[in-house]
């Protein structure tokens, strides 16, 4: 395993990389969002600035299901650890 | 700690609490602890009508597991401190 190179050895590692830079975070209660990471802990707490939150409302109808989506931005915001389920880096293309 | 820290400089500051009930407090943070509970001053709810048992209160205590968001004033928070304060706690964390 190059380890110099990518300066990954564990999987914290990655978020840490992404200090600074726009990051993806899926949250449960069909939420996600993307902003700049500022801060983050081990319980996965975040800090992030920028923040464009997008709430997916699925409402069951006798067919089928239809989302709606709900989309607001927040200047800068805490989210609480225990409601992450994933960060993503931003994509380098 | 580290959010711990960031939550004790930002006391007296107006903050946005918004609960995994969908509920949303705005107040004066006037303490916090080690689990993040919080402790609010003169607070409004945001959606008023749909809470109206809510009107009465005017401090409350919230426990920090129900907590979603806090939204916070952007020009209290240094970014780059932050930033450097958390590799730091990173560094920390990986060598024991």
């Amino acid at each position: 395993m190059d380890v110099s190179s990518t300066g990954i050895q564990e999987p914290f590692d990655l978020i840490r990389l992404s200090l600074s830079e726009r990051v993806f975070v899926k949250l449960r209660g069909d939420r996600e969002m993307t902003g700049i990471l500022h801060a983050y802990d081990g319980h996965m707490n975040l800090i992030l600035s920028d923040v464009e939150e997008t709430i997916m409302i699925v409402s069951e109808g006798e067919q089928q299901a239809t989302v709606n989506v709900a989309k607001r931005k927040m200047d800068m915001l805490f989210v609480r650890g225990d409601g992450v389920i994933l960060v993503s880096p931003p994509s380098r293309t | 700690m580290l959010i711990f820290s960031v939550f004790k400089t930002l006391t007296d500051q107006q903050v946005t609490v918004e609960l995994k009930n969908d509920l949303s407090i705005t107040g004066v943070l006037k303490s916090v602890d080690q689990f993040l509970n919080i402790r609010l001053d003169n607070i409004t709810v945001l959606d008023e009508t749909r809470h109206p048992h809510m009107m009465a209160v005017k401090n409350c205590f919230i426990r920090g597991s129900v907590v979603r968001y806090v939204q916070l004033p952007a020009e209290h928070v240094d970014t780059q401190l932050l930033e450097d304060a958390t590799r730091r706690e990173a560094q920390t964390q990986t060598k024991r």
